[in-house]
């Protein structure tokens, strides 16, 4: 569909994206978690992190001229559209590769949100403060699967260390400046990202440390998610994710 | 407003009850933040807080609040849902606490979610059906998102409790 959505738009976007993203991913767990109870949490996060989506399309449709509805942002915009970090997209691998990227994520959407919590904007506001809940209680989870296969097994531990330099070039998306972001924070709706790398930075840091784990010295970095520009592995999430309301746009469940 | 109608309605929500844990009511939850009746018109709004964003359940419970009250006799029902301030399970009553322990569910903790979620700690825990206090956390999410899994450690039965946020 034809989409140039303004940049306070664009912003919201980004967030929602950001959710459903991650929460599609996650959803792939379902039924084939390690062990019952970790199946379990993840799907919960997945179904979090979908609500949280939900939210922030309701808003960021309401807003828009003509004003579009959940479904439509969700399934009918193409990959280029989204502006998902490029880390949420990716395969999840195995638990330590999906448990490395939540502790990455979360514990910068944890900062991201406190933030928003106090957003000039009140419905963003609103969002954030009942996500923050959540946010919380992914991060403390993932943190401690962290610790627990850094500091576990040499197969966990080696496991864990593959998977952070594996992510570790995704990382940099995060705090990265453009138009939108910029112009949110000129609002005061949102933080600069650049302003919440050094309290993620401090965070990871003690996680890693206390999980045994190496941080990886690197030069560069992944970007492109925020521009719409995706890997390779975009396109197919978004065919498992779109497919069915495409074929059938007027279905009802 | 209108008190004598707006206990009647404050009577069928005490009916309506969560499609997950049916021995809560709407009113045990929390999840009702405000009820008024038109003067005017005797059109009720209701104000609905979610527990969770993407609880499943919060459809349904608009729908049964709906039903209940049209069975009762009224019309013109406008639910509004409200997330600001967020839910918390402080807002869950004392007689809800008490029924969720008799039902198998350890009630939330006074304490609700705060800024050690980074690196918490799980709060003390106690087991529904022997009252211990030696249980162990087995996953900290259950089987609805409101929920986390435990064991008890005295009489070795799983339960579920209700997380604290």
């Amino acid at each position: 569909m034809e989409f140039s959505p303004d940049l306070r738009t664009q912003h919201l976007l980004h967030l929602a994206d950001n959710a459903l993203i991650l929460g599609q991913r996650l959803s792939e767990w379902c039924g084939h978690g390690p062990v019952l109870e970790q199946d379990i949490a993840i799907i919960n996060t997945a179904l979090d992190q979908i609500g949280q989506a939900r939210m922030l399309y309701q808003h960021a449709g309401k807003g828009m001229n003509p004003a579009l509805d959940e479904d439509q942002l969700a399934f009918f915009r193409t990959e280029n559209q989204f502006l998902n970090f490029t880390m949420l997209e990716l395969p999840n691998g195995d638990w330590a590769q999906t448990l490395v990227r939540q502790f990455f994520f979360d514990t910068y959407n944890y900062l991201q949100y406190e933030r928003l919590t106090e957003s000039s904007d009140p419905a963003l506001r609103a969002i954030a403060g009942k996500a923050l809940k959540e946010i919380g209680y992914h991060a403390q989870f993932s943190a401690e699967w962290v610790i627990r296969m850094g500091d576990g097994t040499e197969e966990s531990h080696k496991r864990a260390q593959d998977a952070v330099d594996r992510l570790w070039p995704y990382t940099g998306e995060f705090f990265e400046s453009d138009g939108f972001s910029a112009e949110a924070a000129v609002r005061r709706a949102a933080p600069l990202p650049s302003d919440l790398q050094p309290h993620w930075e401090e965070k990871v840091d003690a996680v890693l440390v206390e999980a045994g784990l190496k941080k990886p010295v690197l030069q560069w970095f992944q970007t492109g998610g925020r521009k719409g520009q995706h890997t390779e592995h975009m396109g197919y999430i978004l065919a498992e994710l779109q497919f069915l309301p495409r074929l059938h746009p007027e279905a009802q469940w | 407003m209108n008190s004598g109608l707006t206990e009647r309605v404050l009577a069928v929500l005490e009916t309506v009850s969560d499609p997950e844990i049916p021995v809560l009511s709407v009113i045990d939850l929390g999840i009702i933040r405000s009820v008024s009746v038109s003067e005017a018109d005797h059109s009720i709004h209701i104000d609905l807080s979610p527990t969770y964003s993407g609880c499943p359940a919060m459809d349904t419970i608009e729908a049964d609040i709906r039903s209940a009250l049209t069975s009762a006799g009224f019309g013109s029902i406008h639910v509004r849902t409200v997330l600001e301030p967020a839910w918390t399970t402080d807002w869950m009553s004392e007689s809800g606490k008490r029924k969720l322990e008799a039902y198998g569910i350890a009630p939330p903790e006074k304490r609700s979610g705060d800024k050690r979620a980074l690196f918490g700690k799980a709060p003390e825990v106690r087991c529904p059906l022997c009252k211990s206090t030696r249980t162990t956390r087995l996953s900290a999410f259950g089987s609805t998102p409101c929920k986390a899994l435990y064991r008890c450690d005295e009489c070795l039965e799983p339960f579920d409790a209700f997380k604290c946020i």
